[in-house]
């Protein structure tokens, strides 16, 4: 039976974020038996997207588009090919062993809403890969940060957790932002949101820019030098958290999209060299700090950091072949990586430490765990016929061929396999042989939850390598076509070529492997003494780098926001001034000023009454009369709109005034403000002047608005339809209600938020004020007012 | 303030004005008034209130948080406008029925429904600030 591709990616993409949100629910119905029901949501999209593989491998691509937003020419498209399968595929498969080891990882520790934010990141990660529009890509890759930003942060009363949740946020977040402006560019220079739609984009100006984006983003998700110091610190995760995110799936994201893109912007030097030279940085860089750690989780995230250089070095080298030996290592890495990742779990659950050099001789107690352990390693050593060798073989016969570029990368590859080597050896042989040596716990073995994710998947890599010629026709060869954009046979076949270089090459790397792990005590003293000297990492340059930003901008925020009230309300006033007279100096707008006068004699009295009122507020002696003085020149304003034919306004202003006075006179008294204004005369004359020239600005705009011709179109336009279309006379509410509602809707928003702030302030204000009586209850207000009184 | 003939007076005060108050609002869309203004005469009645009997027994008389209002004056104003969406005409497009009750025109539109919602937006916001200012101390 096979579901239509539409169905595939429902199941695929969409269900996980449903059961997402149905897992704190499932949690509660079934307990611990949660990670069990909940790892059936990966294996229904397993077998949708296997259903799919044959025709994906008779190299079909398929095409699944829903409208998304048709005005802007948007569809939430995807694309199933060798490329998205393949990943399609990992992250489903190996999500079920992870969500079932979590089950049993997390008992009863908030497991719910640690599945569901799994399950969202699978769906998340599964968009990302099958996504085909580019605002989709941008949308699933940003989830996925998210995701990982929630999952490293799980603990969160650890601060180490909330640091490294953060800095992985921060780093991938500018990775985000770059492929994002990548997006639009793509969109700009093609014209087409379908990324599989945009041609070849080598030729473009912008080319060197578009590189730069993506590879940015790349290295971000991909943990690449110089922003690789995020990926150890997020070993700060639960361990199904690194096992799946922080080594077989999301940070293969920036692979997944070099990959991706690589038919669209490779082939140029500049695209090759560039990822040449950074993942082969990073192998190395990752493969020799890993000799550093003494915690298991720590080695194995060093090694993910050199084995994402590694395919990065592959991609970059971009011929058949490496393309071929990078899908090949892929997933032979995401196998034996998330197995080891898990095993390492399992021995930290069992024995309650993760520190090689406290632990030996597990092969007893925890016989299955060793038996998975065997498996990852063989893998992770290359040996045949395990898949990991034939990826080796693959790579070494890629790059063999002669040019210098190539010859310095295969020097890179074998040092830094041989580094791999060693530190798989040394995952194997320290903790499980040798003598059992005492640790916290008494040492037992994970519950089957737990061991069925390391030995299926180690025995899945030992399968594909006795198959390599079928898993070549399925896997390796479709994605190569897809990453390559030409047809690509597969040239896999069980068998080793005894006299081919590539094999001599994986000899020398095994006896190099095996001799750094004979002298690893040594070489990691060695590397430990080094550290020390330099003094310096990456991680700290982050904390420079975001704490200096942070300081800079604490510094900007002092500077203008100093929380001196009467500074800011002098420069408010003194750019009002001075952005209304300005214009009107500049373009010789001044108004001439009226004429005549022609006012009657009650007009007269109530532009008389305001002065009154005005220069009364200048000469009162106490705050409170001169609030009410303000409130007469209100009044006699509102009289005047009044008299001149604005009733609506004119009520309106009656009752703004009545409420200011009444607002004005409770701050006053709630302030416990001097009831006379002493200010000195410089403050007097700067805010007097600052009045003058206000007013002065204010009345002269006025009068140059009232100079100009009056345009009649729009209140014609009022007049002529507020009637017959709003079916209302008063013009001045149908515009506020019906023509311009959507302001009107904005500004009572405004309002209600700005009531908000306001009821913050007067609480902060309480808060702050010196209380005589502690606080004791507070519905006991009548005995505390007379507390205070005795108090005072 | 707190004089007995001002507590005695203000409940009284307060009812004529909060009838007047959606008088105001109500006969807005033809004659002077609407629901900004309304809100305004609501929201002194309030204050009133809160200075003569106390702020407590204001928010008492309330039922619920004055922000309360509020925001259920702008989900109104708001729902008013999305009433739109099943005439599959834009958002806050005045939507009329008008019935007749023995030659007497009743006249209910969304326009109304959005001015009673800027009618508790206002009240809401302004009494929830007049009242914590009237607070002595405590309350919220």
């Amino acid at each position: 039976m096979e579901a239509t591709p539409a169905i595939v990616i429902a199941l695929v993409v969409l269900l996980p974020f449903v059961a997402a949100a149905l897992a704190p629910l499932v949690h509660r119905l079934v307990g611990d038996f949660a990670g069990w029901v909940v790892a059936l949501v990966p294996v229904a999209g397993f077998v949708a997207l296997w259903g799919l593989l044959e025709r994906v491998s008779g190299g079909e691509s398929i095409t699944v588009a829903w409208p998304w937003a048709p005005s802007w020419g948007l569809e939430l498209s995807f694309l199933i090919d060798g490329l998205s399968l393949t990943f399609a595929l990992t992250i489903a498969g190996i999500g079920a062993f992870i969500l079932l080891y979590s089950g049993a990882y997390l008992k009863g520790h908030k497991q719910g809403r640690f599945l569901g934010f799994l399950l969202a990141f699978m769906g998340a990660m599964q968009g990302l890969v099958l996504a085909d529009n580019l605002v989709a890509l941008y949308l699933f890759w940003e989830l996925t940060s998210v995701a990982s930003f929630l999952l490293i942060g799980f603990d969160h009363t650890r601060q180490a957790a909330r640091r490294a949740a953060i800095q992985a946020l921060v780093v991938t977040g500018l990775g985000g932002l770059s492929l994002l402006a990548a997006g639009v560019a793509i969109y700009t220079i093609s014209g087409n949101w379908e990324l599989s739609a945009a041609g070849e984009l080598t030729g473009n100006l912008a080319y060197p820019l578009l590189v730069g984006l993506v590879l940015l983003a790349a290295f971000t998700k991909s943990a690449q030098l110089p922003f690789h110091f995020w990926l150890p610190n997020a070993m700060e995760a639960p361990t199904p958290v690194s096992a799946y995110l922080h080594s077989a799936t999301m940070v293969q994201g920036g692979v997944y999209l070099v990959a991706r893109m690589t038919p669209h912007l490779g082939g140029e030097p500049i695209w090759n060299l560039t990822l040449m030279a950074f993942g082969g940085a990073t192998l190395l860089w990752g493969a020799v700090a890993a000799l550093r750690q003494t915690d298991l989780k720590q080695m194995l995230a060093q090694t993910t950091l050199a084995s994402l250089g590694l395919l990065m070095l592959l991609l970059g080298a971009g011929t058949e072949l490496a393309v071929t030996a990078a899908v090949l290592y892929f997933i032979a890495h995401a196998l034996y990586k998330a197995g080891l990742f898990l095993v390492v779990g399992a021995i930290d659950h069992g024995t309650g430490t993760r520190d090689i050099t406290m632990l030996g001789g597990l092969r007893d107690p925890m016989t299955v765990s060793f038996i998975g352990t065997i498996m990852a390693s063989a893998a992770m050593f290359g040996l045949p016929p395990l898949i990991g060798f034939f990826a080796k073989e693959e790579m070494y016969a890629a790059l063999a061929v002669g040019q210098f570029e190539s010859l310095v990368a295969l020097a890179a590859l074998v040092a830094g396999n041989a580094l791999l080597g060693a530190i798989g050896l040394a995952l194997l042989i320290k903790p499980f042989m040798g003598q059992l040596l005492p640790t916290p716990i008494e040492a037992h073995e994970a519950p089957s939850a737990m061991l069925a994710g390391p030995v299926v998947l180690g025995v899945l890599g030992i399968f594909l390598g006795f198959i390599p010629t079928l898993a070549g026709e399925l896997a390796v060869a479709p994605a190569t076509s897809a990453i390559l954009g030409v047809p690509v046979e597969t040239h896999l076949k069980f068998g080793v070529d005894l006299l081919g270089p590539a094999f001599w090459l994986s000899v020398v790397t095994w006896v190099l492997a095996i001799g750094l792990f004979l002298r690893l005590d040594l070489a990691r003293s060695l590397l430990r003494r080094a550290a020390t000297a330099i003094g310096w990492s990456f991680d700290i340059g982050f904390d420079w780098l975001y704490f200096g930003l942070v300081g800079i901008a604490g510094a900007v925020t002092r500077l203008l926001h100093h929380g001196r009230l009467e500074l800011y309300l002098f420069l408010v006033f003194a750019l009002l001034v001075v952005a209304t007279i300005g214009p009107l100096w500049l373009l010789d707008g001044l108004p001439r000023g009226p004429q005549v006068l022609d006012l009657r004699f009650y007009e007269w009295g109530l532009v008389g009454l305001a002065v009154l009122g005005v220069v009364t507020v200048l000469y009162a002696r106490s705050r409170l009369f001169a609030i009410l003085a303000l409130g007469v020149q209100g009044l006699a304003v509102a009289l005047l709109y009044l008299v001149f034919g604005a009733p609506d306004l004119s009520f309106t202003q009656f009752m703004v005034e009545i409420l200011s006075v009444v607002i004005l006179a409770l701050v006053m008294t709630r302030l416990d403000l001097d009831t006379a204004d002493r200010r000195p005369l410089e403050d007097w004359a700067r805010d007097g002047g600052v009045a003058l020239l206000g007013g002065l600005a204010v009345t002269m705009l006025l009068w140059a608005v009232i100079e100009g011709p009056f345009d009649l179109r729009l209140s014609n336009f009022f007049n002529a339809h507020s009637g017959p279309i709003a079916h209302g006379h008063n013009v001045v509410n149908v515009i506020l209600v019906d023509f311009r509602g959507l302001d009107t809707l904005g500004e009572i928003s405004v309002v209600m938020t700005a009531g908000i702030a306001i009821l913050a302030l007067i609480r902060g204000a309480r808060r702050n004020k010196p209380v005589g009586v502690a606080p004791v209850e507070p519905k006991s207000q009548p005995k505390r007012r007379a507390a205070r009184k005795a108090a005072a | 303030m707190n004089s007995l003939i001002f507590r005695t007076i203000a409940p009284l005060l307060v009812a004529v004005m909060l009838v007047f108050s959606v008088f105001v609002l109500l006969r807005g869309h033809n004659e002077p008034g609407g629901g900004f203004i309304g809100g305004l005469i609501a929201a002194s009645a309030l204050a009133i209130y809160g200075m003569a009997i106390g702020s407590d027994a204001a928010r008492a008389a309330l039922k619920v948080h004055p922000l309360a209002y509020a925001g259920f004056g702008v989900a109104l104003a708001a729902l008013a406008g999305v009433l739109s969406i099943l005439f599959d005409v834009p958002f806050l497009t005045g939507l009329w029925t008008i019935f007749e009750f023995d030659e007497v025109e009743i006249a209910i539109s969304t326009p109304m429904v959005f001015d009673i919602g800027v009618y508790f937006a206002v009240f809401g916001t302004i009494a929830a600030v007049a009242l914590a200012l009237e607070d002595e101390e405590g309350g919220a």
